[in-house]
């Protein structure tokens, strides 16, 4: 069978960062009309690979081919006019305009200088309307939920390039993690517009994390892992246990183990005790116990007041009201180094923003919390600390296992990692961890999780969030279920806990 | 290793940029004055002007190096000409008011209430800062105006001269036949590179520049520390308002340190500091004050007309910002690049350390 010329080839690509080989020698190649997943670990070198072919990374070394011929991007905008366009994880749109005037922001039809708001209005309703959406295109974007803004980000993104704005002029469509903050109807609907546009001719390139959506979508799948090319295959000749083998490079064994963890029984004495905590506008007031080797799952819906309740138990936000005590001491929790001398350690949800410097090396991260607590008179010993840095890099495998490397040029399961490596230098007592598996590949996540159970089996008392019920539920001693910023309940973990149990004291908002 | 990948870490040291750029500027003055890098022992004193740029330099180093510190914070301090001013009054009117402005112990005293004014300054600007939350540009605004009208007050308006020996010496006097002030920037620079680096102060204020709410959860006290770097550059400021009076024997309110504030910010830039804050260089900054002190001393030695050297003084900084923006670099030096293969691309950020650029050579 004679193969379709592909649209898009890729060939023997080079990346380079200082101290880094991001990719080395990656072939792609993308062919029209198909949805093409590509997958691996983070760190493995997909979006680097995104980044060079849209424009935002210059290449080191190979070639990229478009329809036949050679091209070279110096910025997105030109990859873009090339036929290229990307939708990322975060919508990148102006909340405060119409739908119709994001579709056309920076193309806006003219006439001798002026817009011609009917004419873009008109084109961009037909646009809407002939991928079978139903959008109203006059109305302000932040009238529309998130997944509906995603959809307008590919209809403006689809429509850049077109010349009169009633043909398609994308050829390739990149769309990386689109669904991450997407609920089940949502999925399903971006999954039918891509079904649309690949039916249209349009080749589309997807990231996702979520593997039973890649089996949901995609045609064809490239495999990458640490920057270098693992293969290709048509998504319905591998399944998902050989795809995961591919992804992480060993046999799943190791995954197993984990499901079939017995958690530790013999908690020991009460660690940390709240009583009445509560901030206006964050959580309402609640009682909490934390046994010592305890792990505590939080489970709830997005903003039910998961981060707000972990945020008041390190100090990292002020309660109004209530009292912590933490090994029988009493804890003011006026400031975060209130929790932090009392052996509270907090991993942010938020890694870039809130946790890491990414200007400063991966060691100077690490020793950050503890040389806070040392402050800054008294500076760990050279040699005490490269001892530290490199035992806790080993032991969480951080990758590249450079203590130089800057954290921004990091993945972000390595840069979780680094996190975590930061907190448990301290030898903390009570390990804070918010949403510390979101966003990062299937081999780190796993690594994450038996590292918690470890840990509690040494007696570190953990509290866990994660939006994923069954990473909780595996886990979890105990889970407190969070509804409308409130604790409902309180969970013993056993046999007859499950996720529906868990969805159900959700739903009623009470124990059962 | 190759000899490219040798000068390619070369190139790519923090330093390269604003060091090549001094030494540049040193040489264009050689055509117009032959004899400009020859110093000469004269009366037990060596002068030349190598001698004259540090000498002349050393106010704006040493406030330029505070000036680093504050600006790794995320801040800047535009009090730091104003604290130049306050100090040199305080210091000069004391001074002026003893019998016999020769004793060692009343110069010391006015130094000492001099320097305390200037650190007073310092917690001033570092409370509106850390504590009250207040911009740093316009909580130093209110000191780099009102200090003026202060110095203005301590000195009644008028320029207040002082004829005191031993307050002489440390602007304009000789020890070990090289300008006292040599070895106070010196000592004042080595205190501040022991300071950050052999303590972890450094770390910490690249901590809280980087990142101020990662810095906060990780239990930095970022306010004690913005106010001890507040502070710190204060004194520096301070010193260097000693320097300036005591290079004049004057203290003139209205004039002393007056855009100081312009020209340490740019020596820092130059020195390869972001304005944003985070990684700071100490190294840097002395070399872009010295970059700076020359392109003064060469607008004048080349006989640039006075009421020109301002756009020949803003054309040089504008090409050495440039020189230093890597994304310039690769659009003017890339086409060469190309030649070599997988060589042309421009890190995204800032050159990498040194140490990490050789690991890049892996398989050549």
């Amino acid at each position: 069978m004679a193969e379709p010329q592909p649209v898009l080839e890729m060939t023997g690509i080079v990346k380079e960062f200082p101290g880094v080989r991001a990719l080395s020698g990656v072939d792609f190649r993308l062919f029209p009309g198909e949805i093409h997943a590509l997958m691996g670990e983070n760190g493995a070198g997909k979006s680097t690979l995104i980044k060079v072919l849209t424009g935002v990374y210059s290449l080191d070394g190979g070639t990229i081919t478009l329809d036949g011929e050679s091209a070279r991007f110096g910025s997105p905008l030109q990859a873009q006019q090339a036929g290229i366009s990307t939708v990322y994880q975060e919508v990148n749109l102006c909340p405060n305009l119409s739908v119709a005037e994001n579709i056309f922001i920076g193309r806006e039809p003219t006439r001798a200088g002026r817009i011609q708001w009917k004419r873009m209005r008109k084109e961009a309703a037909e646009l809407v309307d002939r991928l079978g959406l139903d959008i109203d295109v006059a109305a302000p974007l932040s009238s529309y939920p998130l997944a509906v803004q995603q959809l307008v980000a590919i209809v403006r993104s689809v429509g850049t390039g077109a010349r009169d704005g009633a043909g398609l002029g994308t050829k390739v469509l990149v769309l990386d993690e689109p669904t991450s903050s997407l609920d089940r109807d949502e999925v399903l609907e971006l999954f039918r517009l891509m079904r649309q546009l690949r039916d249209e001719g349009v080749a589309i390139l997807f990231v996702s994390h979520f593997l039973d959506q890649i089996y949901e979508v995609c045609d064809r799948m490239t495999v990458l892992r640490n920057g270098t090319l693992v293969g290709e295959h048509l998504v319905r000749d591998l399944d998902q246990v050989g795809l995961i083998e591919l992804m992480i490079g060993k046999a799943l064994d190791q995954l197993e183990e984990l499901h079939e963890h017995q958690l530790r029984s013999d908690l020991g004495e009460t660690l940390v005790k709240a009583e009445g905590l509560g901030r206006t506008g964050g959580i309402a007031p609640f009682d909490l116990e934390i046994n010592k080797g305890e792990v505590l799952g939080l489970a709830g819906l997005l903003g039910s007041g998961r981060t707000e309740l972990a945020r008041l138990l390190f100090g990292a936000d002020q309660p109004d009201n209530g009292r912590v005590t933490i090994g029988g001491k009493q804890v003011s929790m006026s400031a975060p180094n209130d929790a932090i001398a009392a052996g509270v350690a907090f991993c942010s949800e938020n890694r870039k923003s809130e946790g890491l410097v990414p200007d400063l090396t991966v060691r100077e991260n690490i020793i950050l919390a503890l040389q806070a607590a040392r402050g800054w008179t008294r500076p760990i010993p050279a040699s005490q600390r490269d001892e530290l840095v490199a035992r806790y890099i080993k032991a969480l495998d951080i990758r590249p296992a450079d203590p130089e490397a800057r954290v921004g040029r990091l993945s972000g399961g390595n840069q979780q990692k680094v996190l975590l490596a930061r907190w448990l230098i301290t030898q903390p007592k009570l390990l804070i961890l918010d949403e510390p598996t979101r966003g990062i590949d299937i081999g780190a996540k796993t690594e994450i999780q038996k590292l918690v159970v470890s840990l509690s089996e040494d007696g570190m008392s953990v509290l866990y969030i994660a939006a994923e019920l069954e990473e909780v539920l595996r886990l979890s001693h105990t889970i407190g279920v969070l509804r409308d910023r409130r604790l409902v309940a309180r969970l013993t973990n056993g046999p007859e806990i499950t996720t529906s149990k868990i969805l159900e004291t959700i739903a009623s908002g009470e124990h059962q | 290793m190759t000899t490219t990948s040798r000068w390619r870490a070369l190139t790519h040291h923090h330093l390269f940029w604003p060091v090549a750029v001094l030494i540049a500027l040193l040489l264009v003055n050689v055509p117009f004055t032959p004899d400009f890098f020859s110093i000469n022992m004269t009366d037990g004193h060596l002068y030349g002007s190598l001698v004259s740029i540090v000498l002349f330099g050393s106010p704006l180093i040493l406030v330029a190096v505070g000036m680093t510190l504050v600006i790794a914070t995320g801040g800047i301090d535009l009090s730091v000409g104003a604290v130049v001013a306050i100090t040199g009054a305080l210091t000069c009117s004391y001074i002026s008011d003893q019998a016999d402005q020769n004793t060692l112990s009343a110069v010391f005293l006015a130094m000492g209430i001099g320097l305390v004014a200037a650190v007073v300054c310092g917690l001033w600007n570092g409370f509106l800062v850390a504590r009250m939350g207040i911009q740093p540009i316009i909580a130093t605004l209110i000191i780099m105006v009102a200090g003026r009208g202060v110095a203005q007050l301590v000195t009644d308006g008028q320029i207040i001269t002082v004829n005191s020996e031993p307050y002489k010496l440390i602007g304009g006097g000789y020890w070990l036949t090289l300008p006292f002030s040599v070895f106070v920037v010196a000592a004042v620079v080595a205190v501040t590179v022991a300071l950050t680096r052999r303590t972890a102060l450094g770390l910490l204020v690249e901590s809280v520049g980087g990142n101020a709410e990662a810095s906060r959860l990780v239990g930095i006290r970022s306010t004690r520390i913005k106010i001890m770097v507040y502070m710190f550059c204060a004194l520096c400021a301070g010193i260097a308002g000693l320097m300036i009076s005591s290079n004049t024997s004057a203290a003139d309110g209205n004039n002393a340190g007056l855009w100081i504030e312009l020209d340490a910010i740019l020596a820092v830039v130059i020195g390869g500091t972001s304005l944003l804050g985070g990684r700071f260089s100490i190294g840097g900054t002395v070399v872009g004050a010295l970059v700076i002190q020359t392109l003064t001393t060469t607008i004048y030695t080349i006989g640039v007309p006075t009421q020109t050297n301002l756009v020949f003084k803003a054309a040089v900084v504008i090409v050495v910002c440039l020189l230093q923006s890597p994304k310039f670099r690769a659009k003017v030096f890339g086409a060469k690049g190309l030649k070599g293969p997988r060589r042309d691309a421009a890190p995204v950020e800032p050159a990498p350390a040194p140490d990490a650029a050789p690991k890049m050579e892996v398989s050549r």
